[in-house]
C-alpha cells in the first residue's frame, strides 16, 4: 500500500500535461520560452519522480505506491497504478532521459517549436502510463497515447522520408497492438468464465491458471505486439527508417525508452500471465534473439550513415535483453533488465552524438568525417567512452549487463549462448571501426577544419548519461538490488505451475536468499 | 596461514594511476613528468616489496574494493604467485622508465606524454592482474591493460603503426571477450563464483567435456600468453617504440597472458581436477608445437625485433609448458621463468632499441662489426642471448633444468626432445647476431649510409651509446646474470606457490 498517502505515480506521469497546458498559452512565437517551460517540466517530472526511487522499498515484489480506484464500474475497468522493482527502474530512466531529450532539441528544431514540444510532452506521458499502469485498460490507453505524439514527431519534424518512415512506424506497432487488444479482451472473457467476475486487473491475471493451448495462442499475440516493439528479428525493418528519419530527441526517446515498452511487456504479461507457453517458447524466442544479435552487428557494419548503424545496433543489443529473459534464471532476468537501462542509456548517449555531429555537419555519412579528434578532443573522449560503454567494457554499465545475460544464457543453453557471444566481438568492431574512421586520422574534409567543440549546453545533456554510465559499471548493486525480489517473484510465477515435464535449473539457490 | 586485511595492493595500483593526471599536467615540463613516473615506480616497487615478509610468511593480504554480484567481488590477493609477478613487473617498470628517458629523446619521439600517461595506466593495470582474486576482477584489469596498450603500438600513427594497433585491439580485445569471457562465465555457472582458490577452485567439481573445452577457451582466450595461433598479434606490436615492445612485450602485457593461464590453471582447475580431466597432455603439445614453431620462424627473420618477437612468442609457451606438465619441478620450472625470462628478453630488446637510437640499424644483417662501436650493448645481447638458450650461469639455464626435471618426471620424454631441439633452435638465431657484431668486418665502411631504414637525423659520425640507454640494459644484463647464480629468491616464491 502506498506509504504517503500521496498518489506520486500519478502525480509524476502528469506532470507533463501541466506543462503542455503551459505552452499551450504561449505565443507559437516565443521559442526560447516554450524551450525552457518544456525543459523545466521535464527537470520537474524528474524530480517528483525521484521519492520514487528513494522510496521504494526492495525486500518486496508486492506492486507499490498503489493507487486503485473504480473507474468504469461497469466493465470492472479501474484506475490501477503502481510499480515493482522492474518498472519503477523504467520510470526513472523515463523521467531522467526526456528531461535529457528536451535539452538536446534546443537549436535542432526551429520549426513549430510550439507543436513539437507539446508532442514530446505528451510522449512522455504515454511513457509513464505505461510503465505505472497495472490495469489493461488503463494500460492500452496509454499505449495508444504514447504512439500518436511519435508518429507526428518523426512525420514532421523528420529528414527527408519522415512520411514513409512515420507511416511505417505506426503501421507496424498498430498492427501488433490490435493483436493485443484483441488477447486482452478475449482473455477477459476468459477471466469472466473462469471466476465469474469482470475485471481488468492485470494483477489478477497473473494468478489465473490458463490451459496449456489457450495460453499457447495468448502468448502468441502478446508476443506479436511486443516483439514489434522491441523490436526483435524479424520484425525489425520499421526501426532503422523511424531512427534515421526522426530528430534526435525522438530518436533518444525512440531507442532509449520506447523499444523498452517491448521488453517490459514481455516481462509484466507474457512470463507471468502465461508461464507454461514461456517455456514452450523459449527455444523459438533465443533463435529470434540470437539471429537478431548475429544479423544486427553484421548489417551494422555494413552501414556508411552513423544514425542507421547505431539503429541496427539495437537489433543487435535489444537481441541480448530478449535471449536473458528468456533464459528464465535470476542472472538473465536482472541483466537483461539492467541492459534495459543500460542500452537506454548508451544508446540514447550515442543518438546525442550522432545529433551533435548532424548539428555541425549537416550529413551522417561516416566518409564525410574523420580526424575530428584534433578539432573536438573533448568531443572525442567523450564519445569513446559511450562507445565503451556500448561495446561492454568492464567498469561501465554495458559490461555488467552483457556478463549477468551471458550467465544466464550459459545456464539455460551452451550453444545459443556461444552463438551470442560471437555478437559481442561484432559490436565491439562495428562502433570502433566507426569511430576510428569519424575521429581518427587525417583531416579529410576542409569543412571539418573549425568545428567547435562541444558547448555547455551539449556537456549538460551528455555528462548526467556518463555519470550513470559509469555508476551502474562500478556499483550495479545499488540497481540490481532494486529488482531482485521482483525478479525472484517473477521466476516463481514462471515456475509454478510447472506442470510440464523437467526443465532446465532456474538457480533457485539463488532466488532464496 | 593468516589472511591479512591491507589497503597496501590497492596503494600499488594506484601508485602509478596517480602518476597519470600528474604526467598529463606536467606535459610541457619533460623532467617534471619524467620525475614522476620515475617516483610512482619506486613508491610502487616499495610498497609490493614491503609485502614480500607477509607472503613468506605464508600469509595472504587481501583487500575488496567492492562488491559486484552474487558471489563476485572486485577484490584484490596477493599471494606467492602474484607477488612474484609484481615484483618483477614493478621493478622493470622503474628501469624502463630511465631507459625510456634515454629513448624518446634521443630519437625525438612525438606525443611523449600520452606515452608516459598510457605506459602508468598499464602498469597500474599489470599490477592489479598480478593482485586479483578472482576471474572477474582478473578480466576487469585485463581488459584496462589492452585498452591502455593501443595507443602505445599505435604510438608512431603510421599506417604501419595503425594496422600494428588494429590488430592488436582485435586480436586482443576481440579474443577476450568472446572466448575468454565465455570461460569465466562457465565458471561462474558450475561454482557460483571465480574466486581463485588455492588447490583449485574446480577441484571437486565433475569432469566433463564442457570443462575440458573451457580450458582451452582460457589458453586461447588470454591471447596476451601467444600461445600459437593466437599469437600474430605480437610480431604486428613490434612496431611500437622499443621501450614498449621491451616492457610490454616482453614483460608486462605478455606475462599477463601466461600469469592469466597459470592462474587458471592453479588456482581455478587444480592440478588435480586438470590430470583428471586430461588437460594437461593436450595443453603440453600445443604449447610444445608453439616453442618450436615460434622457433623456426625467428630463424627466417632478419628485423631484430621481428625475431626478438617470435623467439617471446616461443619462450612464453615454457611458462606454459611447465605448468601444465603438472609436476612439482615443471611448474616451478615455469613460475621461475616469467621472471628469468623477463630479465632476460627486457635485455635483448633494450639492446635493438640501443642499436636503433645510436646507430640507427635495425636489420640484423647490418650488424657486421657493431659490436666494437658498441660493445657495452652488444655484451648484454650475449648475456640475453645466453639466457634465452639456457646455458648457465644465466637465468634460463635454471628454467631449463627445472622443465627438463619436470617432463621426466611426468614421464613425457617426447617434452624433453622438444626441449632439447629448441635450445638448439635458440642457439641458432641467437648467436650468429653476437658472431656478426663481434667477429665480422663491417660490409660497408662509409658510416652505414647504405642503410636502407637509417633515416639520417641525429645520426652524424661515429655510433655512441647513450648513458640513459646503456646503463639501464647493463643492469637487466647483470641481474639476469645474478638470478641465474642466485635464483633461490623466485624459486622459493615458486615453492610458495605450489604449496
Amino acid at each position: 500500500m502506498n506509504i504517503a498517502q500521496i498518489p506520486i505515480l500519478s502525480i509524476t506521469t502528469y506532470l507533463p500535461l501541466a506543462g503542455i497546458v503551459l505552452i499551450c498559452c504561449m505565443s507559437g512565437k516565443r521559442h526560447d520560452l516554450i524551450r525552457w517551460t518544456a525543459f523545466l517540466t521535464t527537470v520537474a517530472t524528474f524530480v517528483v519522480s525521484l521519492p520514487i526511487y528513494f522510496g521504494f522499498d526492495a525486500s518486496t515484489w508486492q506492486m507499490q505506491f498503489v493507487e486503485n480506484v473504480p473507474w468504469i464500474e461497469r466493465f470492472g475497468i479501474n484506475y490501477h497504478m503502481g510499480v515493482d522493482g522492474i518498472s519503477m527502474l523504467l520510470v526513472m530512466l523515463t523521467t531522467f532521459l526526456s528531461a535529457l531529450a528536451v535539452l538536446s532539441t534546443w537549436s535542432a528544431v526551429k520549426e513549430s517549436v510550439k507543436a513539437y514540444m507539446i508532442s514530446l510532452l505528451l510522449l512522455e506521458v504515454g511513457m509513464l502510463g505505461v510503465f505505472c499502469a497495472l490495469d489493461f485498460f488503463l494500460f492500452y490507453v496509454f499505449w495508444e497515447v504514447m504512439l500518436i505524439p511519435m508518429y507526428f514527431i518523426i512525420g514532421i519534424w523528420g529528414g527527408p522520408r519522415r512520411i514513409y518512415a512515420a507511416v511505417k512506424f505506426f503501421i507496424y506497432t498498430m498492427s501488433g497492438s490490435v493483436l493485443m487488444l484483441v488477447a486482452i479482451l478475449s482473455l477477459y472473457f476468459m477471466m469472466h468464465k473462469a471466476t465469474g467476475q469482470y475485471t481488468f486487473d492485470i494483477l489478477k491475471y497473473h494468478e489465473l491458471n490458463l490451459p496449456a493451448g489457450t495460453q499457447f495462442w495468448m502468448f502468441l499475440a502478446f508476443f506479436l505486439a511486443f516483439a514489434i516493439k522491441v523490436p526483435m528479428f524479424p520484425f525489425h525493418t520499421w526501426l532503422p527508417d523511424a531512427h534515421v528519419e526522426a530528430p534526435t530527441a525522438g530518436s533518444v526517446i525512440l531507442a532509449g525508452v520506447l523499444l523498452k515498452m517491448g521488453t517490459y511487456g514481455f516481462l509484466r504479461f507474457n512470463l507471468p500471465m502465461f508461464p507454461q507457453a514461456t517455456i514452450q517458447f523459449v527455444p523459438f524466442i533465443f533463435c529470434l534473439a540470437v539471429i537478431g544479435i548475429v544479423y544486427g552487428a553484421f548489417v551494422s557494419l555494413a552501414q556508411d550513415d552513423i544514425k542507421k548503424m547505431v539503429a541496427y545496433s539495437s537489433v543487435s543489443h535489444l537481441g541480448y535483453v530478449m535471449l536473458g529473459m528468456f533464459a528464465l534464471n535470476v542472472e538473465g532476468i536482472e541483466g537483461s533488465t539492467i541492459q534495459m537501462i543500460n542500452h537506454g542509456l548508451s544508446t540514447g548517449a550515442l543518438f546525442l552524438i550522432v545529433g551533435m555531429l548532424y548539428e555541425r555537419r549537416h550529413t551522417r555519412l561516416i566518409s564525410e568525417y574523420g580526424g575530428l579528434m584534433k578539432v573536438m578532443p573533448l568531443f572525442a573522449t567523450l564519445f569513446l567512452v559511450v562507445c565503451f560503454s556500448s561495446i561492454g567494457v568492464p567498469g561501465l554499465n554495458g559490461f555488467i549487463g552483457e556478463l549477468l545475460i551471458l550467465i544466464g544464457a550459459f545456464k539455460a543453453s551452451v550453444p545459443f549462448a556461444s552463438v551470442a557471444m560471437l555478437g559481442l566481438l561484432l559490436g565491439a568492431v562495428y562502433l570502433l571501426w566507426m569511430y576510428k574512421r569519424v575521429m581518427y586520422g587525417p583531416i579529410t574534409n576542409e569543412e571539418n577544419r573549425h568545428l567547435k567543440d562541444m558547448t555547455v549546453r551539449e556537456i549538460a545533456y551528455l555528462v548526467p548519461i556518463l555519470v550513470f554510465i559509469v555508476w551502474i559499471g562500478v556499483a550495479p548493486k545499488t540497481f540490481l538490488n532494486k529488482m531482485h525480489t521482483t525478479v525472484a517473484h517473477l521466476i516463481e510465477q514462471v515456475n509454478a505451475d510447472k506442470t510440464l515435464a523437467k526443465t532446465t535449473d532456474y538457480a533457485t539457490d539463488h532466488t532464496n536468499n | 596461514m593468516v589472511t591479512i586485511l591491507s589497503i597496501k595492493p590497492l596503494l600499488a595500483v594506484l601508485a602509478s594511476l596517480t602518476a597519470v593526471p600528474l604526467i598529463l599536467v606536467s606535459g610541457k615540463r619533460p623532467n617534471l613528468r619524467e620525475f614522476w613516473s620515475v617516483l610512482a615506480g619506486l613508491v610502487k616497487f616499495g610498497i609490493v616489496i614491503s609485502m614480500v615478509p607477509a607472503i613468506f610468511a605464508g600469509h595472504t593480504i587481501e583487500f575488496t574494493l567492492f562488491h559486484f554480484y552474487q558471489g563476485i567481488d572486485i577484490k584484490f590477493r596477493v599471494d606467492a604467485f602474484g607477488l612474484l609477478f609484481a615484483t618483477v613487473s614493478s621493478f622493470l617498470w622503474i628501469v624502463t622508465t630511465i631507459y625510456s628517458i634515454g629513448y624518446m629523446r634521443g630519437n625525438n619521439e612525438h606525443a611523449q606524454t600520452r606515452y608516459y600517461a598510457c605506459f602508468a595506466i598499464s602498469l597500474a593495470s599489470t599490477i592489479a592482474v598480478a593482485f586479483s582474486a578472482n576471474l572477474v576482477t582478473l578480466f576487469f584489469f585485463y581488459e584496462a591493460l589492452s585498452l591502455a596498450t593501443v595507443p602505445l603500438v599505435g604510438h608512431k600513427e603510421t599506417p604501419e603503426a595503425q594496422e600494428g594497433a588494429r590488430k592488436y585491439f582485435l586480436y586482443l580485445v576481440g579474443l577476450s571477450k568472446t572466448l575468454l569471457l565465455a570461460g569465466v562465465i562457465i565458471v561462474y555457472t558450475v561454482a557460483g563464483t571465480t574466486d581463485f582458490v588455492p588447490g583449485g577452485l574446480l577441484k571437486n567439481a565433475p569432469a566433463s567435456t564442457l570443462l575440458f573445452v573451457t580450458f582451452f577457451l582460457f589458453m586461447f582466450g588470454f591471447a596476451k600468453g601467444a600461445v600459437m595461433p593466437v599469437h600474430n598479434w605480437l610480431p604486428s606490436a613490434m612496431v611500437a617504440p622499443t621501450p614498449v615492445s621491451a616492457l610490454l612485450h616482453a614483460v608486462a602485457v605478455v606475462k599477463v597472458g601466461v600469469f592469466s593461464i597459470l592462474r587458471v590453471v592453479f588456482h581455478t582447475y587444480g592440478v588435480d581436477a586438470m590430470s583428471q580431466m586430461h588437460i594437461g597432455t593436450t595443453a603440453s603439445y600445443i604449447a610444445c608445437f608453439t616453442i618450436i614453431f615460434g622457433s623456426i620462424v625467428a630463424l627466417t627473420k632478419d628485423n631484430l625485433k621481428a625475431r626478438l618477437a617470435y623467439s617471446t612468442v616461443s619462450q612464453l609457451s615454457y611458462v606454459i609448458l611447465g605448468a601444465v606438465l603438472l609436476t612439482p619441478l615443471g611448474m616451478t620450472g615455469g613460475i621461475v621463468h616469467i621472471a628469468n625470462h623477463a630479465f632476460s628478453k627486457i635485455t635483448l630488446f633494450f639492446c635493438a632499441g640501443s642499436l636503433y637510437t645510436s646507430a640507427h640499424k635495425t636489420e640484423i644483417s647490418q650488424l657486421s662489426g657493431i659490436g666494437k662501436k658498441m660493445p657495452l650493448t652488444m655484451a648484454a645481447f650475449f648475456i640475453g642471448s645466453l639466457s634465452m638458450i639456457g646455458v648457465p650461469p644465466a637465468a634460463g639455464f635454471v628454467t631449463k633444468w627445472y622443465l627438463a626435471l619436470g617432463s621426466i618426471q611426468a614421464h613425457q620424454i617426447p617434452i624433453l626432445m622438444v626441449l632439447l631441439a629448441s635450445t638448439v633452435l635458440n642457439a641458432a638465431y641467437f648467436l650468429p647476431v653476437t658472431y656478426k657484431a663481434f667477429f665480422q668486418k663491417e660490409d660497408n665502411p662509409g658510416h652505414g649510409h647504405g642503410n636502407p631504414h637509417g633515416d639520417g637525423h641525429g645520426h652524424q659520425g661515429e655510433p655512441r651509446e647513450i648513458p640513459m640507454v646503456a646503463g639501464p640494459l647493463l643492469l637487466t644484463a647483470i641481474i639476469s646474470l645474478a638470478i641465474g647464480i642466485f635464483p633461490n629468491y623466485f624459486l622459493n616464491l615458486a615453492q610458495e606457490v605450489l604449496r
